[in-house]
């Protein structure tokens, strides 16, 4: 008795925390399919009444701008910086994991000190910057440092991983006559996929997320993101409006809840990987 | 600051890169100059989005500067006038102060209970319950999860509701000044998922011997956490609380969201990110918020010089005991 009550309390608490964390998902979910009326007067889980309606009021967006090309916006921008960052955070992280050269040391220490970097010590310079470049209200400044291995998070993360490959394939290929670039993309891109897809899950996911850099980027509806459109959706209506509300909530996490159910085992992974060795 | 604490280059690593060096000079130099061409991209960045930033706020931070016309000199006056002008600059200091003084040891105290949880279940749960724990943590920066914590917090929300059952009656949490900061608070404990994961790592890196050493020592549950899990998971509990307190000091999606964009009610919730914004994008005194940035910063890197300074008496590194 004594031994089977310790063997399931651990899993009892365990679920009954997850219940408790999963809550506000669930919430989610339900209002998002709440008539107004319920909103406001009952907290059960259960609607009695389903409005699917919500859902097309929402889909209708924001300021005459549809959530598909809200949607289209955000998976733009976040496409763009997978597709950047997997490419310049490969590259210099190949540098510093296997090759030699001048300032090694010192170059990485400082991209390593960039991790405790706030945002907002370069972020109204930049700013300025594209304003100057007439780039403000277009894809650029949520794009372009992206692809100049600034995210120094996956920089390290995939450094890490690339020091713990055996040196000996490169060694082969270099006595064979491979030089650094064939060895990088032949046999250590290859290998590092497991990095590479942490980085590309990350990337697509803070960039979807991101609201800071949007907000202060991007001003016409057209542009608009869908977490943009979101809080602007907030500012025009009321709380009988809840239900559309979260109807475009659900779908602005949509993309977020599937990346993490198809790869959670790399997003776990990488995380785990990143804290440790440190 | 020491860096070179971070520095991932572990000892046996360091011994292999003498080891291939010593090769290297026997078979001949190799050409570096491949390094610099894989290392453009980053270089550029470094200079162009990193370094010159950082130079042009630096400067900015002495201007008065409103991005129609151009900046002039005014010294120290942005930082004096901050310091001991500024009362809502103050209220800012310490809501963040406040905020990150809570949410940092009760997210990570969570985190660590539920590794320790979570390493007592066999593999396969362990498995499942440590990716739901982790959703959370990828979830909580959006925008759709602020929204709903202030729907759930607000007048009538569950939590008022549920509260109300038991004969409390507070009405709202996001509209009441003394406790708007606290739904903020719990935004971010709800993400515990993520250091989770790291102490989870921690754990299962201490090698079983130690515990089995401990128990034919006579040391019960206990003693062996107290002798051998705390100092071994010392370093992975410091490195999470330097990134969460550096990540703490930089909230602002969910500081937005609950306070409606402006800090309210009465700047309960005027964190130190909003204020800046405020200040440099919506009043447009580019100066001063390069200055508050400058402060933020070297306030960051005073706090972590002294956790470093501090974590000498308290972290314990193994492959320096030796």
């Amino acid at each position: 008795m004594n031994l089977t009550l310790r063997r399931r309390l651990p899993h009892a608490v365990a679920l009954l925390a997850l219940i408790a964390l999963l809550y506000p998902l669930l919430w989610l979910l339900v209002t998002s399919v709440k008539p107004a009326d319920e909103v406001v007067t009952s907290v059960d889980l259960w609607p009695r009444h389903f409005e699917w309606s919500n859902y097309g009021t929402a889909l209708d967006g924001v300021s005459g701008v549809s959530v598909p090309r809200l949607l289209g916006n955000s998976l733009l921008i976040s496409l763009g910086a997978v597709v950047g960052n997997v490419a310049s955070c490969s590259l210099a992280a190949y540098a510093f994991a296997r090759l030699r050269f001048r300032m090694r040391g010192p170059m990485f220490a400082f991209t390593v000190a960039t991790l405790m970097l706030p945002q907002h010590v370069v972020l109204i310079p930049q700013y300025i910057i594209f304003n100057k470049l007439g780039m403000t209200n277009t894809y650029w400044p949520l794009v372009l440092p992206k692809f100049l291995a600034v995210e120094a998070f996956f920089v390290f993360l995939i450094v890490q991983f690339m020091r713990n490959l055996p040196r000996d394939l490169e060694e082969a290929a270099r006595i064979d006559g491979c030089g650094p670039f064939r060895s990088f993309f032949h046999i250590i891109l290859p290998l590092s996929r497991p990095a590479l897809i942490t980085t590309a899950i990350f990337s697509f996911i803070w960039s979807w997320n991101d609201f800071f850099a949007q907000m202060i980027y991007l001003f016409s509806p057209d542009k608009a993101t869908i977490t943009l459109a979101l809080r602007n959706f907030v500012d025009q209506s009321s709380t009988s409006a809840y239900g559309p509300m979260f109807a475009m909530s659900v779908i602005s996490v949509l993309p977020i809840v599937l990346f993490f159910l198809v790869f959670q085992r790399y997003l776990v992974q990488g995380m785990a990987t990143s804290g440790l060795k440190s | 600051m020491s860096v070179s604490q971070i520095d991932v280059t572990g000892p046996s690593a360091r011994v292999a890169d003498r080891a291939g060096r010593g090769r290297r000079t026997r078979r001949g130099r190799e050409a570096r100059w491949p390094a610099y061409v894989f290392l453009t991209p980053w270089m550029v960045g470094a200079v162009a989005v990193t370094l010159v930033p950082m130079a042009v706020s630096l400067y900015l931070s002495f201007t008065s500067y409103d991005m129609f016309s151009a900046p002039h000199w005014v010294g120290l006056r942005n930082y004096t006038e901050m310091l001991t002008d500024d009362p809502r600059f103050w209220r800012s200091v310490l809501t963040t102060l406040k905020y990150v003084v809570i949410a940092v040891p009760l997210k990570l105290a969570l985190a660590l209970g539920a590794a320790l949880l979570l390493k007592r279940l066999s593999s396969r749960g362990r498995g499942f319950y440590r990716s739901a724990f982790y959703a959370p943590s990828l979830l909580g920066a959006s925008m759709s999860i602020a929204l709903v914590f202030r729907a759930l917090f607000n007048d009538g929300g569950t939590v008022d509701r549920v509260l109300g059952t038991f004969g409390i009656h507070i009405g709202s949490w996001v509209g009441n000044p003394h406790l708007a900061t606290y739904v903020v608070v719990l935004l971010t404990v709800w993400q515990f998922g993520a250091p989770m994961v790291i102490f989870l790592a921690g754990l299962q890196q201490i090698s079983p011997e130690l515990y089995e050493a401990a128990a034919l020592d006579g040391a019960g549950p206990w003693r062996q956490f107290v002798s051998v899990t705390v100092p071994m998971l010392s370093p992975v509990v410091f490195f999470n609380l330097v990134l969460e307190m550096i990540q703490s000091f930089q909230v602002f999606t969910p500081a937005f969201v609950v306070s409606g964009g402006n800090g309210g009610p009465a700047d309960s919730t005027l964190f130190y990110t909003l204020y800046l914004y405020e200040r440099g994008f919506t009043a447009s005194h580019m100066g001063y918020a390069s200055a508050m940035a400058w402060l933020m910063l070297l306030a960051i890197a005073a706090v972590t010089a002294v956790m470093f300074k501090v974590s000498r008496s308290w972290v314990f590194y193994a492959d320096e005991a030796e």
